[in-house]
């Protein structure tokens, strides 16, 4: 898709939305807006709708650093085959499971 | 006029201004200037009308003929109706509509942050919860003054003209009358001659951030919205509001 000429567009904003404290924000979607203030009120209005919210964080859409679809082998591959990173992997003895419970 | 009958009075006062205006906003769903605005305005005017649906409410409760909130909206009249002139107006370009919700909302909070000490119980209730949504409206609406003002030279042009248009408007704001004399007496509204001192106080700083020119205090006021003595406007208004009900009387949502 062609990038559209920027004097037309305010900038984008991604937005992350948090449902309860301790949980992890998640991506909700984006948003136009001219600068941070705005980006957060536009945010609230259009994300904050209809389910709990209570924490926003915008970002610009150009500070999102992200890996490309190239980069999925060297990326994440390797770790698919490599069984033992997984605590699962290993059994506990039965001595020490007596001794954590 | 007994003190059930001020505090009805009182109520539709209140309840008036944010239907009025409610609607007056609503008229921009699908129509704003981005998508965002457009999202943005809506909230608005639904809260707004919320506010208006429970002040209807009680009103209707204070009365005491049965009236409840829809018969109220729909079914009073242009001179019946109890809202400023200022929110009746058209709304204009969007410099107009955010210069009109700010003006009002930095009114609506000062007055909220009295009410929710007021010795009716009912009416704190409801302020409680307005309060935080119209801190909201101001924060937005504020946000706009300082852009649109400190702008480019059009939104500048635009916004001051709306400001100007706009002020002799203000005065309808801190009118006060044997309603609010009564109802002030027992502490159930507060006085408005300290709102006004303080909504005059934040609305020249934020002129002046927004490098716009404060108007001349010293001009005609506009008045009569609190008799029922509207501008042409109003009946317009009212007659697309209630035009569904009065063609289908009887009809159920």
């Amino acid at each position: 898709m062609e990038q559209k000429d920027n004097q037309d567009q305010w900038p984008l904003w991604e937005v992350f939305t948090q449902k309860k404290s301790g949980s992890p924000h998640e991506h909700a979607g984006s948003v136009h807006a001219p600068d941070a203030e705005m980006a957060l009120l536009n945010a609230r209005d259009v994300y904050s709708r209809r389910n709990e919210t209570i924490n926003i964080w915008v970002i610009p859409s150009e500070e999102i650093v992200a890996s490309t679809p190239e980069d999925v082998g060297p990326f994440f591959d390797p770790a698919n085959d490599k069984v033992y990173r997984h605590p699962q992997f290993y059994e506990v003895p039965r001595t020490v499971k007596k001794k954590t419970t | 006029m007994n003190s059930s009958q001020a505090l009805f009075e009182y109520l539709q006062r209140l309840a008036d201004d944010r239907l009025v205006l409610g609607h007056r906003i609503s008229e921009w769903c699908g129509h704003g200037p981005i998508l965002e605005e457009d999202i943005a305005l809506s909230n608005i005017a639904l809260d707004l009308i919320g506010h208006a649906s429970s002040l209807l409410e009680y009103a209707g409760h204070v009365e005491g003929k049965n009236r409840d909130a829809d018969r109220l909206a729909y079914w009073r009249g242009v001179r019946e109706y109890r809202n400023l002139k200022m929110v009746e107006l058209p709304n204009g370009d969007f410099g107009f509509t955010m210069a009109r919700i700010y003006l009002f909302s930095t009114y609506s909070r000062l007055l909220y942050e009295q009410l929710v000490h007021s010795t009716d119980g009912t009416l704190r209730g409801l302020s409680e919860k307005a309060l935080k949504e119209v801190r909201y409206h101001l924060r937005h609406s504020r946000n706009w003054m300082l852009r649109l003002g400190d702008g480019t030279d059009e939104s500048h042009r635009r916004i001051q003209q709306s400001i100007d248009d706009l002020w002799m408007y203000t005065g309808e704001f801190f009118e006060s009358d044997e309603v609010n004399d009564m109802l002030s007496a027992t502490g159930i509204v507060p006085d408005m001659r300290d709102l006004h001192k303080h909504w005059e106080d934040e609305v020249s700083d934020t002129l002046q951030q927004a490098t716009l020119s404060h108007p001349d205090n010293d001009q005609h006021m506009a008045t009569g919205g609190r008799n029922g003595i509207h501008t042409e406007h109003l009946g317009y208004l009212l007659g697309e509001m209630q035009s569904l009900t009065r063609m289908y009387p009887e009809a159920k949502w």
